[in-house]
């Protein structure tokens, strides 16, 4: 067993990457995740492994900052909240269209604008749609819990230089501030730059290393014919991300007649109310996508065989319900609860939601 | 004599680094931004630093100086490219690494990057390519448009009542502490290119030596942006643009060495 811990998890997601042999982290103060930053601060990983902590001038220094250090092929992250975020999808584009890996930390807060500071998970069309601009998806991780903000750290940089893309962890208000025990990973080393040249050095910005023809870290042709090869080969990224690597948890989903599609904190709170469901004699499960990009279709398609409804429950107006519907295809019902501006619901609440929306309905 | 009694090597008195590429040059005849590549890729050749030098490429007329520059390069977002270059040096301190931006990329939209980075003492060279003009774009008034001058968005001369005064971002970074060689040069002569060229290598050299933020200014011509002939539009900047945009050094080895107001 790992070292255990009590830890908020916008400190555990902090640790884990110190742990992960991160190379830098790059980023901007906004609530409610800015302990991050201020963890990585006091711990002084350059003491500790040598890794680069740097608070930048904006939001968009950081992510171009982080940009033009992934080019390069070193291990690098940030973390931002929904506003700051929005102000990240500029480079978060040309980091798809490069094709770079690095993993961004959104820990979502209510909008639009500068909305609030309270839970929210109203960015997932942002998250899992593109969210700058051209066709581009990021691979997206939702934690549900504080050991998840620290495990997927490892996950999302697997994930960033399997696919050389960029790796969302999308978290919430909720997870970031609570504190739960979390088993720590040992620490891993960080490469060399010699081993990352050795690994990295056919297309990272290292130098002419050796005398070698020179690379190049762009996101431009004006060729269109060449562009449009390279878009069909991001979205054959994506083709194979949906065919290896999505991830999903099911809960009591074997006997269910009803089931909440919850990611996050809403899936934290579902659990609850299966066992509230359960005690009135309702067969509820709950599925809760790991990833939502690529989304569980299938396991959604599975269950649409056999159950009678489907609540997707989402702290937003209804974004994810879209996935669900889609996946569901109208085989039977599929209805939404949310709550917005910060508001997080009780497992009361969506019982009698799904009472309402479901089962009477 | 005929053309083959003087190509021989022993003729040779001067030949194109191999730290150009063989692509043609997007630039319109007459532009200072060829010159101002080959000058960059000159020093790094004659550094002997090329497997450790990363450029930074802008958006701009000079977006695809990654197809010329034969280094390592990465091409920014506009006006980010001093973030980026933070990134790298930040990742790799033993690396060499270079913005090359023009004066949209760098004093308007990239403004804030450009103060920080400087400000921080990145150990950096950042090679800032002024015109007064947005060229890639067509002509538009940029930050550095001198008053009263003509462009396509002010096209009865910048009224800077209505457009607000251009911006005299060296003057701005040399007072900043984390600067350490601050300059502004031109390349329309032979003998101002000898003394960029000199302005660039030292820029470089401070690099190597781990001096952090070096800057130079090279005062450009735009002769398609401006409407005017190569030889005219010369002429247009040295009347015009060199009395606001005073050349020489600002600042050297960190201190300040010219009357900044």
């Amino acid at each position: 067993m790992g070292e255990l811990k009590l830890m908020k998890g916008n400190e555990a997601v902090a640790e884990a990457m110190i742990r992960e042999g991160v190379d830098g982290y790059f980023g901007y103060p906004i609530t409610p995740q800015s302990e991050v930053i201020e963890y990585l601060t006091t711990e002084e990983p350059h003491k500790r492994t040598g890794m680069v902590v740097l608070q930048a001038e904006s939001e968009l220094a950081a992510i171009n900052m982080l940009y033009g250090a992934a080019g390069t092929g070193k291990k690098v992250a940030t973390s931002s909240s929904s506003p700051g975020i929005s102000l990240k999808q500029e480079g978060i584009s040309y980091i798809a269209g490069s094709e770079l890996p690095c993993v961004i930390i959104n820990v979502v807060r209510g909008g639009p604008g500068l909305g609030t500071i309270q839970p929210s998970q109203a960015d997932y069309f942002q998250a899992t749609k593109g969210g700058g601009h051209g066709d581009y998806h990021l691979y997206v991780l939702a934690p549900s819990s504080v050991q998840e903000m620290a495990d997927f750290v490892e996950d999302a940089f697997e994930m960033a230089f399997k696919y050389r893309t960029p790796v969302m962890i999308l978290s919430d208000g909720v997870i970031g501030q609570m504190m739960e025990k979390v088993e720590l990973k040992p620490q891993k080393k960080r490469l060399t730059d010699a081993e990352v040249i050795k690994k990295y050095g056919s297309w990272a910005t290292v130098g002419r290393v050796g005398g070698r023809e020179r690379n190049i870290i762009t996101s431009l042709d004006l060729d269109s014919h060449k562009m449009e090869a390279h878009n069909i080969h991001l979205q054959s990224k994506y083709e194979q991300m949906k065919k290896e690597d999505v991830r999903y948890e099911e809960l009591q989903t074997e006997d269910a007649e009803y089931i909440i599609v919850a990611y996050g904190s809403s899936a934290r709170i579902s659990q609850k109310v299966i066992q509230l469901a359960r005690k009135d004699g309702i067969k509820l499960g709950v599925l809760r996508p790991i990833t939502l990009f690529p989304f569980p279709e299938k396991p959604i398609q599975e269950l649409a065989k056999r159950v009678k409804g489907f609540l997707a429950v989402e702290m937003s107006a209804g974004q994810m319900v879209e996935d669900v519907k889609l996946a569901v295809n109208g085989k039977v019902k599929v209805e939404h609860y949310g709550r917005n501006g910060g508001i997080v619901p009780t497992p009361g609440e969506v019982y009698e939601a799904l009472k309402q929306k479901i089962i009477g309905g | 004599m005929e053309i083959k009694d003087i190509i021989k090597p022993e003729n040779l008195v001067y030949q194109k680094t191999k730290m150009m590429t063989d692509n043609t040059l997007s630039y319109c005849p007459g532009c200072g931004h060829g010159t101002t590549h080959r000058l960059v890729m000159e020093v790094v050749e004659e550094l002997g630093i090329v497997e450790d030098t990363i450029g930074i490429a802008p958006v701009g007329c000079s977006v695809l100086a990654y197809e010329f520059m034969n280094v390592d390069m990465t091409q920014a977002a506009h006006g980010r490219a001093p973030a980026v270059a933070t990134g790298i040096i930040r990742t790799w301190p033993d690396k060499i690494v270079f913005t090359y931006q023009g004066d949209g990329d760098l004093a308007a939209i990239g403004t804030s990057e450009t103060i920080h980075a400087c400000n921080r003492g990145e150990n950096i060279v950042i090679i800032f390519v002024n015109n007064g003009i947005y060229g890639m774009t067509g002509g538009q008034m940029a930050p550095t448009t001198l008053p009263g001058m003509k462009s396509s968005t002010t096209p009865y001369g910048r009224d800077v009542a209505l457009m607000g005064n251009p911006l005299k971002i060296t003057e701005l970074v040399a007072q900043l502490p984390g600067t350490y060689f601050v300059t502004r040069h031109a390349v329309h002569s032979p003998a101002h290119v000898r003394k960029t060229k000199k302005a660039i290598k030292k820029a470089f050299q401070n690099v190597i030596d781990k001096k952090g933020t070096q800057f130079i200014e090279v005062v450009s011509n735009c002769n398609s942006g401006w409407k005017m002939t190569p030889v005219k539009s010369n002429e247009w900047m040295v009347e015009n643009m060199f009395p606001f945009y005073p050349l020489g050094d600002m600042k050297v080895d960190g201190k300040i060495v010219k009357d900044l107001h």
